[in-house]
């Protein structure tokens, strides 16, 4: 159903319509861990992007830690250190409830407060909780609550679509 | 297994108080999760979430500048609310005086202790009795543990060394007293070092050291002969008053770290101190100060050591 190129491809002319239409001056591409990094990876080779990738691990960010605690295989961010007044390209596979941007937009701005940040996802599904949606999607598609789309790779890159169970 | 308690039903950390009774995962995960906080250095706003409205006490019946400081900017760093209490133990009924301490806080909606005491297992004493919700870090108990030192020397050492399969160990000095040594050889045996020597004159060894599963040597001249990393313990000045050593110079000549003795070990052999260093009495300041002192580094990792055990135990705990 949903072919992974066609995707790539798209959010790449979606990207570089952004780039233009929101006058994007040398923007820094920032994925989120770890299959945001995976699509942040092709975009940032298909766009000529020279600065490297910044890497975010939104882990300490989650809104959640109550309940689940400290993901274990977090990972250190790596970002520029100064991002103060920069243009933001923040990448991520999947926007589901928005939670996960919200965490990632706290932590850059404790790097520094952008200039501007556009969001681009590989696909949107449905189940917003929070006022928040992306700029730009490879694909936006509906599916029913106990669904979940799961990115593999890097290398090959593979979406699934997931049923999980209901009383979990 | 000593200190069960240190686990929830689940096998996650819900007080810290020794190592004993830890596993290798469990203390390789502390260490990673610290990895990432260290990396928090480069934001401009060196603050993360994770304990926004939580209220930690530090709980200091002990003088203490590294490790209450550290402890104190860890959890501010995890944003949680922190209050140091120095509290002095002249009462003769600490155990009911200490009691009512926790109480008292208890009443004040405090969410953890992070506890230093003169006397051995005050911090299992206070986890024992305090209210269940509530977790506690062992900040040192008298001659018993001091597990968050050793943590943030094993994330130095790993940081270092990368790992510890290879690696022999040297812990010089006051064996005998150190809360700090004991947690340390429990950790790297945990962890799997290779060899752990202690060197230190007979009078400042435990009975039967050799059971901790450590070598024993009373020279340095042959000790730190292949020694990767040398862990040197503070001498507390106290130990000359006991007779358990004749004078400080004498001390130093023989146990004393200096240049000299740092070119027995191998070539890039790191130098550790928990802090506070006597110069001229267990270290020279050259070696202090050198290009292979490690111990401003330890300084630096205690913060983020401390915050992910500080983290790791206030994450999800089973309401029972």
């Amino acid at each position: 159903m949903l072919e992974i190129n066609d995707l790539l491809n798209k959010l790449e002319a979606d990207l570089k319509h952004i780039i233009v239409e929101r006058q994007l001056t040398n923007p820094l591409m920032i994925g989120i861990r770890t299959g945001g990094v995976w699509i942040a990876e092709q975009m940032h080779r298909r766009l000529n992007i020279n600065e490297p990738l910044g890497l975010l691990d939104i882990s300490f960010y989650r809104d959640d830690f109550s309940q689940i605690g400290v993901n274990p295989n977090v990972k250190p961010s790596q970002l520029p250190p100064n991002i103060e007044g920069r243009d933001i390209i923040l990448i991520d596979d999947v926007f589901y409830t928005g939670r996960t941007i919200r965490a990632a937009l706290n932590e850059i701005f404790d790097y520094g407060r952008p200039n501007q940040v556009v969001l681009a996802v590989l696909i949107e599904r449905n189940g917003r909780q929070i006022p928040l949606c992306p700029d730009c999607a490879g694909a936006s598609i509906t599916l029913n609550s106990v669904q979940r789309i799961k990115l593999t790779g890097p290398d090959p890159l593979a979406i699934h679509l997931q049923t999980i169970d209901a009383a979990a | 297994m000593a200190d069960n308690i240190q686990l929830n039903q689940e096998g996650k950390l819900k007080h810290f108080l020794t190592i004993e009774g830890l596993n290798k995962n469990l203390l390789t995960e502390i260490l990673d999760i610290a990895d990432s906080f260290i990396g928090m250095n480069d934001q401009q706003v060196k603050k993360v979430p994770l304990l926004r409205g939580k209220t930690i006490v530090n709980l200091f019946f002990e003088n203490s500048t590294r490790t209450r400081t550290t402890f104190e900017l860890a959890a501010k760093r995890l944003s949680a609310d922190v209050l140091s209490m120095s509290i002095s133990t002249s009462s003769t009924s600490k155990g009911e005086s200490l009691l009512d301490t926790i109480r008292n806080l208890e009443a004040m909606f405090v969410d953890m202790f992070v506890v230093r005491h003169g006397i051995s297992g005050a911090a299992h004493f206070i986890a024992q009795q305090t209210a269940p919700h509530i977790s506690v870090i062992n900040a040192g108990d008298g001659q018993h543990a001091h597990p968050t030192q050793a943590m943030l020397d094993m994330f130095t050492i790993r940081q270092i060394k990368k790992e510890f399969s290879n690696l022999r160990v040297a812990i010089i000095g006051d064996i005998l007293h150190s809360r700090v040594a004991r947690s340390q050889i429990q950790a790297l045996n945990i962890l799997g070092a290779a060899e752990i020597r202690v060197i230190a004159p007979k009078t400042l060894l435990p009975a039967h050291v050799e059971s901790l599963g450590v070598n024993v040597s009373h020279s340095l001249n042959s000790g730190l002969k292949d020694i990767d990393v040398i862990m040197m313990l503070r001498l507390q000045k106290e130990r000359m008053s006991s007779a358990l050593l004749p004078s400080e110079s004498e001390y130093f000549k023989c146990f004393g770290l200096t240049e000299e003795k740092l070119k027995i070990a191998r070539p890039d052999a790191i130098v550790m101190h928990p802090g506070p260093i006597n110069r001229g009495v267990e270290i020279d300041s050259k070696v202090a100060d050198g290009p292979q002192s490690v111990i401003l580094k330890q300084v630096s990792n205690g913060i983020a050591i401390r915050m992910a055990i500080m983290a790791m135990a206030m994450q999800k705990q089973s309401i029972t």
